[in-house]
């Protein structure tokens, strides 16, 4: 049992476990103590000294985020003297920010301006510090823009970078006054081991580190009459976006979204769940591919476990960080690039439109698809195959200018064909979801029966566990897969860079018996991707993740391969799964890169 | 000059018995040595004054596998000269001293802590470290000590900074708790103590916490080494006697014409002629008259010189040498340079100052290390002393 611990906040008795923090202590009273540099999903900074109290009988003041109760303690929020340091901590964030708040892209968004807002009454502050200092922008990078005149210095970025990614693209330079977060040799983000996961654009309090927005190209396209404009919406986008327009996390608002799509002028609203159940046939076949020819065949050259390929910020990890093991990565492009490989050749001859005409915008949850849609190898199709990526955030501001009252939306349903899909491309916006999904098909496809689990629910590979194992044993398989048969299909599932590396690690050093390993960059999958509304939390993760899997839960077809669209296009365009179509559209090739 | 403070020679005094104290040492409880330390009224001679006797009962009853003792040779107060002269002519009475704290906490591991401008002591230090070994392994005592370079950064001093340092990380602070004695060096329970500190366990181990007791005054026992700079004829290192008034300290080291003496260093207080006889030299405690401790720093300034650019000087230090870490203490330590400046212009009225010593006050409590937390006691003695030196 837990020792407790008594004390009082502002006069409030409280009882919690030792080792709470006084901020902690002080939310179990519904006392508020403002924070900055704090955040749920990271250790303790104690950097920004915001969340100062005072502790009766002790001269200097506490932060509360980052000191322990003691049996006894009397703690004052609110007195005079933390009111006046407070405020004044807060002015002397605001001198070194650059307070464009107007113009801002985190215009009320920004946790300094409610802070602000809150403690900052029409006076003179100190002295602005930004005209000194000589910044620069780094918006080289296709998905994250760096602005260090409006860094606070809170280092949530760093501690995201380093603890949950174990990257540290981004770290502490230089001291004092000129102390700055910064980059390898302070390249710009584009040329560092940086992935674009985003994760610190979803933590940074302020609009020092934002997602490059294509907002503007995605209206001029759109305004273009001699352009077709389809749009994909990525799993994780449909659980989350009400977040952005004053609904709670959790809330499924696929059929709205769809309406809204349409009404900002998109020609055709399409799914990438869609090519998400396509994902699971082809990288599913390759599994399936790799294990013959490594159990059956014996040959030494071919790679398992085999790991998914459809997070960018995981491949560009793979590629920075474990580059003499790229053979590993399934060579199936993510759903959002099989897409747009197929809308300008399948779609777009079957509609009738010039590719060259046509521009394709996906609407992801994610600031490395940005990056992903930019890469050479993308232009399948002879034209880069997606134009435009907007996050989740960005189509929410999309709908507030267009003055859609989204609450209000009928639910609408997606186009055909390349609209179509089932549960099982749906969890792919959940960590674990792509094993799922695949477990679900790869199964059947080998034994000719349905996963053993009750309601097609694979519950071992669901959940928020860091780094989770589970196998399947193949019993009676279908004849031509008679080689499985008694084989344990083994499994990881890993979210969050920093469990991809240990997973890694592990293969790297032969501890690793997996066939096959799913990893997703972001905490949570998808759902907890850097381009999803803010704010983040375990709590909100949570909810979208039982979101998404309500959502599978609610599908009439819940695998891949029993997707009508799916069937149908192999009968019509691409025949057969890893056939020669496919490897010209739908698969790719990954490139070693530097460490820094 | 003879009828002036009383020179002391503890510290410096040429004497070699590390062989004997060890021996002794060695031989005696736990209980027995830690008594001796904590009645000799031992306190940290880095400037804080924790008492050294306490912090090593704390670090020898803390749970810890590893556990470490660091000398703190990371001298960078300005001002400050003390440690490097410890170091190079009796380097012995330090490491006995690790040593024999290391046989109390339970701890073969020793390191000094060098400050990086001071790598030119290495050669000497280091043949010092080998005798000293050969010495303790013949005593079956394998207590180890390993030299640590630092880089130059100020903040590096402070203890939690100096452990990060030490790990290969940026030099930053550490939240406090836990402490060093339960979570220092690599997370071990650690006794880390500044060198002259050091030294004096030589001489309280040798001739017993009696004659320590016996100098200076109550809660300020012992002597203690000054590093004396500025507008003196006689510049240098003295050992003197705790509890001498300021007075006295300006009468037997000024020129005669002194107006302020900044005790301390960068991190100290400037103290006026006025308050010269009102000032004790010792830490702080039940005395009368203001009592001010120093890590050795006593910089003296005669009339010839502008307290404005005294402060400039210092906050320009500061300015620079604030890890960043902390808001008050980066952003702190600009605006009150800025401040002053603005002020000294006739850009900002005088009335500004009013802000910027609350400022400073924000900073003496809500910085996270002594560092951002000490930047108030020199502005505010030397703005609220010397105002209108700063503003014509």
């Amino acid at each position: 049992m837990v020792e407790k611990v008594n004390l009082k906040i502002d006069h409030l008795s409280v009882s919690v476990d030792a080792g709470a923090t006084i901020l902690e202590a002080a939310r179990k009273v519904n006392v508020r103590i403002p924070t900055l540099c704090h955040h749920e999903d990271l250790c303790v900074a104690g950097n920004c000294r915001v969340c100062v109290v005072e502790q009766v009988g002790v001269d200097r003041l506490q932060p509360s985020c980052a000191i322990p109760v003691s049996e006894g303690m009397e703690i004052l929020t609110n007195s005079m003297k933390v009111r006046n340091a407070r405020k004044q901590i807060i002015e002397l964030l605001i001198s070194e920010h650059r307070a464009e708040c107007t113009t801002c892209y985190k215009n009320g968004k920004c946790e300094l301006q409610t802070l602000s807002n809150e403690y900052i009454v029409g006076e003179s502050g100190f002295l602005p510090l930004v005209p000194l200092k000589g910044y620069t922008i780094d918006e080289f990078s296709p998905s994250i823009i760096k602005d260090d005149s409006k860094c606070i210095r809170c280092q949530r970025c760093v501690r995201t970078c380093d603890q949950i990614q174990s990257i540290g693209a981004l770290t502490v330079a230089h001291k004092g006054g000129e102390m700055k977060i910064s980059t390898f040799f302070d390249k710009p983000i584009y040329e560092v081991v940086c992935t674009n996961c985003g994760q610190c654009v979803n933590r940074c309090p302020t609009g020092a580190l934002t997602e490059k927005t294509y907002i503007n190209e995605v209206w001029n396209a759109i305004d273009n009459s001699d352009k077709y404009v389809v749009v994909q919406t990525a799993p994780a986008v449909r659980i989350a976006l009400g977040e952005a327009l004053d609904m709670d996390p959790g809330e499924i608002v696929t059929g709205k979204m769809v309406a809204a799509l349409r009404r900002l002028g998109f020609n055709a609203v399409l799914d990438t769940d869609w090519s998400a159940d396509l994902t699971i046939i082809e990288e599913g076949n390759e599994l399936l591919q790799r294990l013959k020819r490594v159990l059956k065949d014996k040959e030494s050259d071919v790679k398992i476990p085999m790991t998914t390929s459809c997070s960018p910020g995981w491949i560009k990890f793979i590629e920075h960080t474990f580059p003499d093991f790229l053979e590993h990565l399934s060579t199936a492009k993510s759903p959002q690039q099989m897409f747009g490989a197929l809308a300008k050749t399948f779609y777009a001859n079957k509609i009738g439109v010039d590719p060259s005409d046509m521009v394709s915008v996906s609407v992801m949850p994610c600031t490395a698809k940005k990056f992903e849609a930019n890469r050479p190898e993308m232009r399948a199709s002879g034209y880069q195959d997606v134009d435009f990526v907007v996050t989740t955030r960005e189509l929410a501001m999309m709908v507030k200018q267009a003055g859609i009252d989204f609450k209000s939306l009928p639910d609408d349903d997606y186009d055909s064909i390349m609209g179509e899909s089932t549960g099982a491309g749906v969890i792919f916006g959940a960590t674990g979801g792509v094993m799922e999904a695949a477990l679900r098909t790869v199964y059947e496809v080998v034994t000719g029966r349905e996963v053993p689990f009750d309601g097609l629910n694979i519950l071992p590979v669901r959940g928020m566990e860091e780094v989770r194992e589970a196998s399947l044993k193949i019993e009676n398989p279908l004849p031509e897969w008679d080689f499985l048969d008694g084989v344990e299909v083994k499994t990881c599932v890993a979210h969050g860079l920093s469990n991809a590396k240990k997973v890694m690690e592990k293969v790297k050093n032969g501890e690793a018996d997996y066939h096959f390993i799913e990893i997703m960059a972001c905490p949570g999958g998808c759902l907890g991707g850097g381009g999803q509304p803010l704010p983040t939390s375990p709590e909100i993760r949570k909810k979208r993740a039982e979101a998404i899997y309500r959502e599978d839960a609610g599908k009439k077809i819940r695998k891949s391969h029993e997707n009508p669209e799916i069937i149908q296009i192999y009968e019509e365009f691409l025949v057969e799964p890893l056939g020669h179509k496919s490897h010209e559209l739908l698969h790719t090739t990954y490139t070693p890169r530097n460490r820094y | 000059m003879k009828k002036g403070l009383k020179r002391l020679d503890l510290i410096f005094k040429n004497e070699h018995d590390s062989a004997a104290i060890l021996e002794k040492s060695l031989n005696r409880s736990n209980a027995e040595l830690i008594e001796d330390l904590i009645s000799s009224g031992l306190k940290g001679r880095g400037g804080a004054g924790f008492p050294t006797g306490l912090k090593w009962k704390l670090t020898a009853d803390a749970n810890g596998q590893e556990k470490y003792v660091i000398c703190n040779a990371d001298e960078g107060e300005p001002g400050t000269f003390k440690d490097r002269e410890i170091l190079s002519s009796v380097p012995h009475k330090v490491l006995t001293g690790m040593a024999v704290c290391g046989r109390i906490i339970g701890s073969q591991k020793g390191f000094i802590y060098l400050r990086g401008e001071y790598k030119f002591l290495i050669p000497k230090l280091q043949k010092a470290i080998d005798e000293f070994h050969e010495l303790a392994d013949s005593l079956s005592f394998p207590f180890r000590v390993e030299i640590f370079l630092g880089c130059g950064a100020y903040i590096c001093g402070e203890e939690s900074a100096l452990f990060e340092s030490m790990e290969g990380h940026r030099g930053e602070p550490r939240n406090k708790p836990p402490f060093p004695t339960d979570s220092g060096y690599r997370n071990g329970p650690t006794v880390i103590n500044n060198v002259e500190t050091l030294a004096h366990t030589y001489s309280i181990f040798k001739y017993g916490p009696e004659k320590f007791r016996d100098l200076g005054v109550k809660d300020s026992r012992g002597s203690k080494v000054f590093s004396v700079s500025g507008d003196t004829p006689i510049p240098g290192i003295y050992e003197l006697e705790f509890g001498m008034t300021l007075q006295k300290f300006v009468d037997d080291f000024g020129d005669g014409d002194a107006k302020a003496v900044q005790v301390g260093g960068a991190a100290g207080f400037c103290v006026p002629r006025k308050k010269f006889d009102k000032t004790v030299i010792g830490y702080k405690g039940k005395l009368t008259g203001i009592s001010l401790p120093t890590g050795g720093s006593m910089m003296i300034f005669n009339s010839s010189r502008s307290m404005y650019n005294v402060l400039h000087n210092y906050l320009d230090f500061f300015v620079e040498e604030s890890c960043g870490q902390c808001t008050p203490c980066r952003v702190g330590t600009q605006q009150l340079l800025l401040g002053i400046e603005a002020v000294k212009r006739g850009d900002k009225s005088s009335q500004y100052l009013e802000k910027l010593l609350e400022l400073a006050e924000t900073m003496r409590v809500t910085a996270k290390c002594g560092l951002g937390q000490s930047v108030a006691n020199s502005f505010s003695s030397i703005v609220e002393n010397f105002r209108e030196e700063m503003i014509y």
